[in-house]
């Protein structure tokens, strides 16, 4: 029975898959992805049909896991932030070399605005290069029809299907109508072409092949795909081209409906005879998109259009920064003036006296007292350095800790601190979380064991995921065993309780391991302050 | 019926309860709704906003544009202030004057509350304190919710039955006193209007 639900996009999306027959979601946790495996999680029917939601250890474990999901025949979703693409990037390409058996979706959230993220990529580059479909839902709705689809589409085709989400989306609830009953799971069964699947060259030069003639079909496909259309307008001076969420925008200030024919997109790759209609009736065309100017470049090259198109090269719209209804009003203002019928809104009463009021470290957090004792120990060396990483304690990069002098990507702190001691840095000191450390910080420290490189790795152990909201973290209570089976010295794998009491404590062991001539690990230990608190209420409602 | 409200506060605080209460309200009554979040790192003790839309028609965008919001309904006053370019002029601020102070820079109250006086079309009160001694030190967002209800294009039952829906779970002496602290905000809004 049809029903009506209010729905993060993140939600909808996993519902829509949950009901379209799912059998494996896999994921880590990322800003703004996180919700749509905690929702498959949350839902009756997970483990009601035995459908996979556990945690993987990082983006390439879980879209790897994905695969051999979609290789015996069933429906699996995988997501991820955008940066987790980065990290998926080698099996993500390569699965347009296999394909996909049983549908398989790719869901990748962007973050443009930079929220909670180092930078603003747009997923859609990655699916151009690696010839995937894409869709790009533009609310909440179409998230949750896309789900059904796209898993239709990746079986039509035997291809994985990037879905791309923002955070806008991804973070914002709407009423969605839900078919409110459950598709049956896909039957195990193998790929129809099993030596597709075994990528050494032979096969993978025939099946490149294969690929390019069937981005063609794709093309086809976005031709007719239901949430690509051409919407007449009475003015021809523009055309519009706008897609995703930007889609919204548009409509928003322009509450009566558009003056000018629009191309809405939300299905890649382009649909070239709708654009070129829009080129051929229209003087100018203005492309709207949240992010990078992925349509626009296609336009100029791929389409070869020329003539006037507006939009994020040519400086109409905003570049950096995610769309708002003022930036695209804006835009659309820049390229035609009063001739767009708009008013231009300037941003009226901005007050005087507000002071940014930036994130930081929970009172009660672990994380406080590793760095009050690591910065008074470094107070006593000439020239420390310490290279940071992802999570909570990239917040110790704030007053009053100014502690950290990097923050890349994960993992790169043991790495960094690695190169550093390699190139004469001493102290080199590394911070990583417990939940970075398994993600990938393994395979870095196992370099600096084999070179038993001058430096110390501390890891700050809060037993969880804790900036995406306390997921379940791979390595926790495993940590010892995994340094020492990657070869720290036991000598030098220490452990202690980060509590304000141990401050001396703290102090002395990160005083003799800066010492110590070679690498040292130091696990400082104590449950994140958040999730110790919903385990305490979880424990009160149990006795 | 269209009301755009500008939520506010400092993670944690718990403006987001009031916008699940809001949501199944609006659910209940066959309205549209969009509500955009504030997620991830932004949440650790940092300035929070929602954008939340409630409409007899269609929305499109998940966003406020500038101008445009009916309400900026907060729990803290400096950050009522900080969102101010989001209000229509003839908008409403509901605000807690408590202030939240974990910044160095926190500025001199005084100047907060000169500022939130010539913000036009203002109710500001400490709410708090209201909530302490009306209910329980923890509800002062439900004496924010019941303040800004006057302003909300929604019958306030709907609110109540909204307020007994999200908090059923946790029993009814959590649901009274949540309930009493809207009413708190509600009754002080309705005798500031009725002057």
């Amino acid at each position: 029975m049809k029903t009506k639900r209010l729905l993060l996009g993140d939600e909808a999306l996993a519902l829509g898959a949950i009901e379209a027959g799912l059998s494996g979601a896999y994921a880590y946790p990322g800003t703004p992805s996180t919700e749509i495996l905690e929702y498959v999680q949350s839902h009756p029917l997970t483990s009601q049909r035995n459908i996979h939601s556990h945690w993987s250890s990082n983006e390439k474990t879980a879209m790897e896991e994905a695969l051999g999901m979609s290789f015996c025949g069933k429906r699996a979703i995988v997501s991820m932030k955008h940066v987790g693409l980065n990290v998926a990037a080698d099996p993500f390409v390569n699965s347009g070399m296999t394909g996909a058996n049983g549908g398989l979706i790719v869901i990748s959230a962007d973050d443009p605005s930079m929220h909670s993220s180092q930078n603003e990529q747009d997923s859609r580059f990655y699916a151009d290069f690696a010839m995937l479909p894409t869709l790009e839902p533009s609310n909440q709705q179409e998230a949750y029809d896309m789900a059904g689809y796209a898993f239709s589409l990746s079986e039509r085709h035997a291809i994985p299907v990037l879905l791309r989400m923002v955070t806008r989306l991804s973070h914002s609830r709407a009423n969605v109508e839900t078919a409110g009953e459950a598709q049956p799971q896909n039957e195990f069964h193998y790929p129809a072409n099993p030596r597709q699947w075994v990528l050494m060259p032979a096969v993978s030069r025939e099946r490149n092949r294969r690929l390019v003639e069937d981005f063609k079909l794709f093309e086809k496909e976005s031709e007719k795909s239901p949430f690509n259309f051409y919407k007449e307008g009475s003015d021809k001076s523009l055309g519009i081209v706008v897609s995703g969420i930007a889609y919204n925008y548009l409509n928003e200030i322009y509450p009566d409906g558009c003056p000018y024919p629009v191309v809405k997109i939300s299905q890649y790759p382009l649909p070239v005879d709708m654009i070129n209609r829009l080129f051929d009736e229209c003087e100018a065309v203005m492309v709207i998109e949240e992010g990078q100017p992925f349509i626009e470049k296609k336009l100029r090259g791929d389409l070869n259009r020329t003539g006037r198109i507006f939009g994020k090269l040519t400086g109409e719209i905003v570049r950096t920064g995610e769309l708002t209804p003022d930036e695209v009003k804006k835009g659309i203002l820049n390229a035609m003036a009063e001739r767009s019928g708009l008013v231009a809104t300037e941003p009226k009463g901005e007050s005087k006296v507000v002071m940014p009021r930036p994130p930081a470290l929970c009172q009660g957090c672990g994380h406080r007292d590793v760095y009050h004792a690591l910065n008074d120990v470094l107070k006593e060396f000439e020239s420390p350095r310490v290279f940071g990483d992802i999570g909570c304690y990239t917040l110790g990069f704030l007053s009053p800790f100014n502690a950290i002098d990097s923050c890349v990507d994960m993992g790169a702190s043991i790495t960094m601190a690695k190169g550093a001691a390699d190139a004469g840095q001493h102290p080199s000191v590394a911070i990583i979380g417990d939940s970075t450390f398994t993600h990938s910080g393994m395979t870095g420290l196992l370099d600096a064991v084999n070179e038993d490189s001058d430096m110390m790795v501390i890891i700050s152990d809060n037993l969880t995921t804790g900036m995406t909201g306390g997921q379940d973290s791979q390595g926790t209570g495993k940590l010892e065993e995994i340094c020492l089976g990657l070869g720290v010295k036991p000598e030098h794998l220490r452990t202690i309780d980060s509590l304000p009491k141990n401050h001396d404590e703290m102090m002395r062991v990160f005083r003799e391991e800066i010492e110590h001539k070679g690498l040292s690990v130091v696990i400082s230990r104590r449950e994140c302050i958040q999730t110790a608190r919903r385990h305490a209420a979880a424990k009160a409602k149990k006795a | 019926m269209k009301t755009d409200i500008v939520l506010a506060g400092v993670g944690g605080q718990g403006i987001l309860s009031i916008a699940t209460i809001l949501g199944a309200a609006a659910l209940k009554e066959g309205l549209y709704l969009k509500q955009a979040e504030v997620h991830g790192m932004s949440q650790r003790g940092g300035d929070v906003q929602s954008n939340l839309r409630l409409s007899s028609s269609p929305i499109a965008s998940d966003l406020i544009p500038f101008g445009g919001a009916d309400l900026i309904v907060s729990l803290e006053p400096m950050e009522a202030l900080r969102y101010r370019p989001y209000l229509k002029p003839e908008g409403w601020i509901v605000t807690n004057t408590a202030p939240f102070v974990n910044i160095d820079n926190y500025p001199a109250m005084e100047d907060v509350e000169s500022e939130l006086e010539d913000s036009g079309n203002v109710v500001a009160f400490d709410m708090d304190e209201l909530a302490k001694k009306e209910a329980s030190p923890r509800a002062s967002n439900m004496v924010l919710l019941g303040a800004a209800a006057p302003f909300i294009d929604m019958e306030t039952e709907v609110i109540e039955e909204g307020i007994r829906s999200v908090f059923g779970k946790k029993g009814e002496a959590i649901v009274e006193s949540n309930l009493k602290a809207f009413r708190a905000g509600l009754e002080y809004t309705r005798q500031l209007i009725k002057k």
